[in-house]
C-alpha cells in the first residue's frame, strides 16, 4: 500500500496520544469501529466554558490510515466550537491525506468518532429536569 | 556488521534463486537454446536431454518414476490442470469433490469452477490448530465421490496434513487424491514410492528456482488420466500443450536438486532460527501462535499479536519482508480465511503476521527482527485503545461494538 507523505507523517509522529478522563463533565468521548473490523478509534475532546474545543486526543487500533486520520481531526479540532467541529467532513479528511479509495472508510470513522464525541459531551451538558433520552443515541461503544 | 534492507522473512511467498540454478539456467538461453521438440538438429537433442534430466531430478526429490513428471507453468497450472482435468475426465463416474477450506485459491477457485459446470464439492473446516480430522474427512466420501484435493503444507501456517492416512481412506473408498506439494518441496520429506496419492502439484519459486515453472506428478500405476486443460502440440503426453521452457526447467531440476541434497542439513539450521524467532517473540504479551507448532514446517512461524493491527504493524516493521493475515493488507478488506477457519476471532486474524525463513536467513537477522518487532508492538499499543481496555480488565467481548458504517 503506497501511502502519501502525510499519512506516513502522521503515522510516524502521531499528535496528541492520549486519554482524557472520561468522567469529566468538560470531556467528550467518542468510541467508533469495532475490532472484528480491524479499526477502532477512541477520540476525547475538552471543552470550555465557552463552548470551544480547546484541546483533543486520541487512540487508535487500525491501519495507518486510520491513525493518521484520527491524528489529523485531533489537530483541526482545537480551537473550534462544536458547531464548527460538526461540519468536518470525512471527505476533506481523505483529500488532507490523499487516502486511496480502498482506505475511506478509515476517513469516515473519524468523522463518526467526532460527532460521537460531541454527542458524548453534550449528553453531559443536559440541565437538570431534561430527560437524557432526548439524545440521539451516541455511535460509540458502550461499556 | 551490515545487514541488508529490508530482512527477507517471507520465503513462503517466493524465495531468491539460489546463484547454483542460475548458473545451470544460463547456457540453456545462450549456447543451448533449442526446442527440445525438435528432434532434426543436435540442438534440440541437447535440449530435450536437458528436460530429461531435470526431470529426472524433479523425480528423484520426491522418490517417482520420472515419466510420472509433466511440466506446467507453476502450482496454481498444476492445480487446476489435476483438479479440472481429472474432475472433467471421470465425471461419468461421479459428480462429488471435496476438499478443506484452508486450500490456497487456485484450488478453491477451480472447485468454484466445476460447481458451476455442476459438480457438487465439500469444503471441509480444520481442526483449531490446523489439521483435518480423518474421521470428519472419511465421513465426508459420498458413493459419487471421485476425487479429493488436501494440501500438504499450508502455505500461511505451515502446518503438515498427514497425506498418509488421509491418501489410504481414499485408496480404500476408490477416490482420487490431489496434493499441492508447493509449500512442502525441501522443506518436510515426501515419498510417493509409498504415499498413496495419484496427482502432486509442485512448485519452483518456493524451493530456490525460477518463477513461471512448475510440475504436476500423475500416478502412473494405478494409471489416473486427464483432460488436458490447455490444447496444442501434445507436448508431455498430450497432458500440457506448449514448448518447455528449458532453462526454466532446467532451473527448476537443478533447484529440487539441491533441496534434495541440503534439506536435512537446511531444515536443522532454519528450525534453530525459527524457534530462537519465536523465543524472543514470546516475551511480547499476548502473543498467539497460529496453527499447531509440532506438525509444521521449520520455516513457519504465523503469529498474532493481540490489540495491534496487521497492516499498521507491518508499516512499523518496514525494514522486515513479512506478510499479514491483516485485512487491510488484501484488496477483498477480509481478514485471512485460513485463520478464520481455524475458528481464530477476526480480531486475531487482523493482528496476525506470517515470518517464512528461508536458506539465506541469518542469526543475525533473526536477532534485529526480535528487537524491530518488539519495538514496534510496543509503540502500537501505546496507540491502542484495546490495549488500554485490555490493561483495565474490560473483556473486549463483552462490549458492544458500534456497528461498522
Amino acid at each position: 500500500m503506497a501511502y502519501s507523505d502525510k499519512v506516513l507523517d502522521h503515522y510516524e509522529n502521531p499528535r496528541n496520544v492520549g486519554t482524557f478522563d472520561k468522567d469529566d463533565p468538560d470531556i467528550g468521548t467518542g468510541m467508533v469501529g469495532a475490532p472484528a473490523c480491524g479499526d477502532v478509534m477512541k477520540l476525547q475532546i475538552k471543552v470550555s466554558e465557552q463552548g470551544i474545543i480547546e484541546d483533543a486526543k486520541f487512540k487508535t487500533y487500525g491501519c495507518g490510515s486510520a491513525i493518521a486520520s484520527s491524528s489529523l481531526v485531533t489537530e483541526w479540532l482545537k480551537g473550534k466550537t462544536l458547531t464548527q467541529a460538526l461540519e468536518i467532513k470525512n471527505t476533506e479528511i481523505a483529500e488532507e491525506l490523499a487516502l486511496p479509495p480502498v482506505k475511506v472508510h478509515c476517513s469516515v470513522l473519524a468523522e463518526d468518532a467526532i460527532k460521537a464525541a460531541i454527542v458524548d459531551y453534550r449528553s453531559k451538558r443536559v440541565p437538570a429536569g431534561e430527560s437524557r433520552d432526548a439524545n440521539p443515541e451516541p455511535r460509540a461503544a458502550t461499556l | 556488521m551490515t545487514e541488508k534492507y529490508p530482512i527477507y522473512l517471507d520465503y513462503a511467498a517466493t524465495t531468491p534463486v539460489d546463484p547454483r540454478v542460475v548458473e545451470k539456467m544460463l547456457p540453456c538461453l545462450t549456447e543451448h537454446f533449442g526446442n527440445p521438440a525438435s528432434r532434426s538438429h543436435a540442438l534440440g537433442w541437447t535440449a530435450e536431454a536437458a528436460v530429461e534430466t531435470a526431470r529426472a531430478q524433479v523425480a528423484a526429490l520426491v522418490n517417482c518414476d520420472p515419466r510420472e513428471i509433466v511440466w506446467t507453468s507453476g502450482a496454481t497450472e498444476s492445480d487446476n490442470l489435476a483438479i479440472k482435468g481429472a474432475a472433467r475426465f471421470y465425471r461419468g463416474k461421479g459428480k462429488h469433490l471435496i476438499t478443506v477450506k484452508t486450500e490456497h485459491k487456485a484450488v478453491l477457485d477451480s472447485m468454484r469452477e466445476l460447481e458451476r459446470e455442476g459438480f457438487e464439492v465439500t469444503y471441509l473446516g480444520p481442526e483449531p490448530d490446523g489439521l483435518l480430522d480423518a474421521a470428519k474427512f472419511t465421513q465426508a466420501i459420498r458413493p459419487d465421490t471421485i476425487l479429493a484435493s488436501v494440501m500438504h503444507v499450508n502455505n500461511e501456517i505451515g502446518v503438515i496434513q498427514n497425506i498418509a492416512a488421509l491418501g489410504a481412506i481414499c485408496r480404500s473408498r476408490g477416490v482420487l487424491l490431489h496434493v499441492d506439494a508447493a509449500q512442502s518441496t525441501g522443506k518436510t520429506p515426501i515419498d510417493l514410492a509409498t504415499l498413496p496419492v495419484d496427482l502432486m502439484s509442485f512448485s519452483a519459486h518456493k524451493s530456490y528456482g525460477p518463477k513461471g515453472i512448475g510440475a504436476l506428478y500423475v500416478r502412473r500405476k494405478p494409471r489416473v488420466r486427464l483432460d488436458p486443460q490447455i490444447h496444442g502440440g501434445g507436448h508431455e503426453r498430450g497432458m500440457r500443450s506448449g514448448t518447455l521452457p528449458t532453462h526454466q526447467i532446467v532451473g527448476m531440476g537443478e533447484a529440487f536438486r539441491l533441496a534434495r541434497e541440503e534439506m536435512t542439513t537446511d531444515n536443522a539450521r532454519i528450525r534453530r532460527l525459527r524457534d530462537r524467532l519465536l523465543h524472543g517473540l514470546l516475551g511480547i504479551e499476548e502473543v498467539y501462535v497460529n496453527g499447531d507448532l509440532e506438525r509444521r514446517v521449520p520455516h513457519n512461524l504465523n503469529i498474532s499479536f493481540n490489540f495491534v493491527e496487521g497492516e499498521s504493524l507491518m508499516m512499523a516493521i518496514k525494514d522486515l519482508a513479512v506478510s499479514s493475515g491483516s485485512a487491510c493488507t488484501s484488496a477483498s478488506l477480509e481478514p485471512s480465511y485460513v485463520l478464520r477457519a481455524l475458528g481464530r476471532s477476526d480480531e486475531l486474524a487482523h493482528s496476525s503476521i506470517r515470518f517464512s525463513l528461508g536458506r539465506f536467513t541469518t542469526e543475525a537477522e533473526i536477532d534485529h527482527a526480535i528487537k524491530i518487532i518488539e519495538a514496534a508492538v510496543q509503540r502500537l499499543r501505546a496507540l491502542s485503545p484495546l490495549w488500554d481496555m485490555h490493561r483495565d480488565g474490560i473483556d473486549l467481548n463483552s462490549v458492544r461494538w458500534a456497528a461498522h458504517g
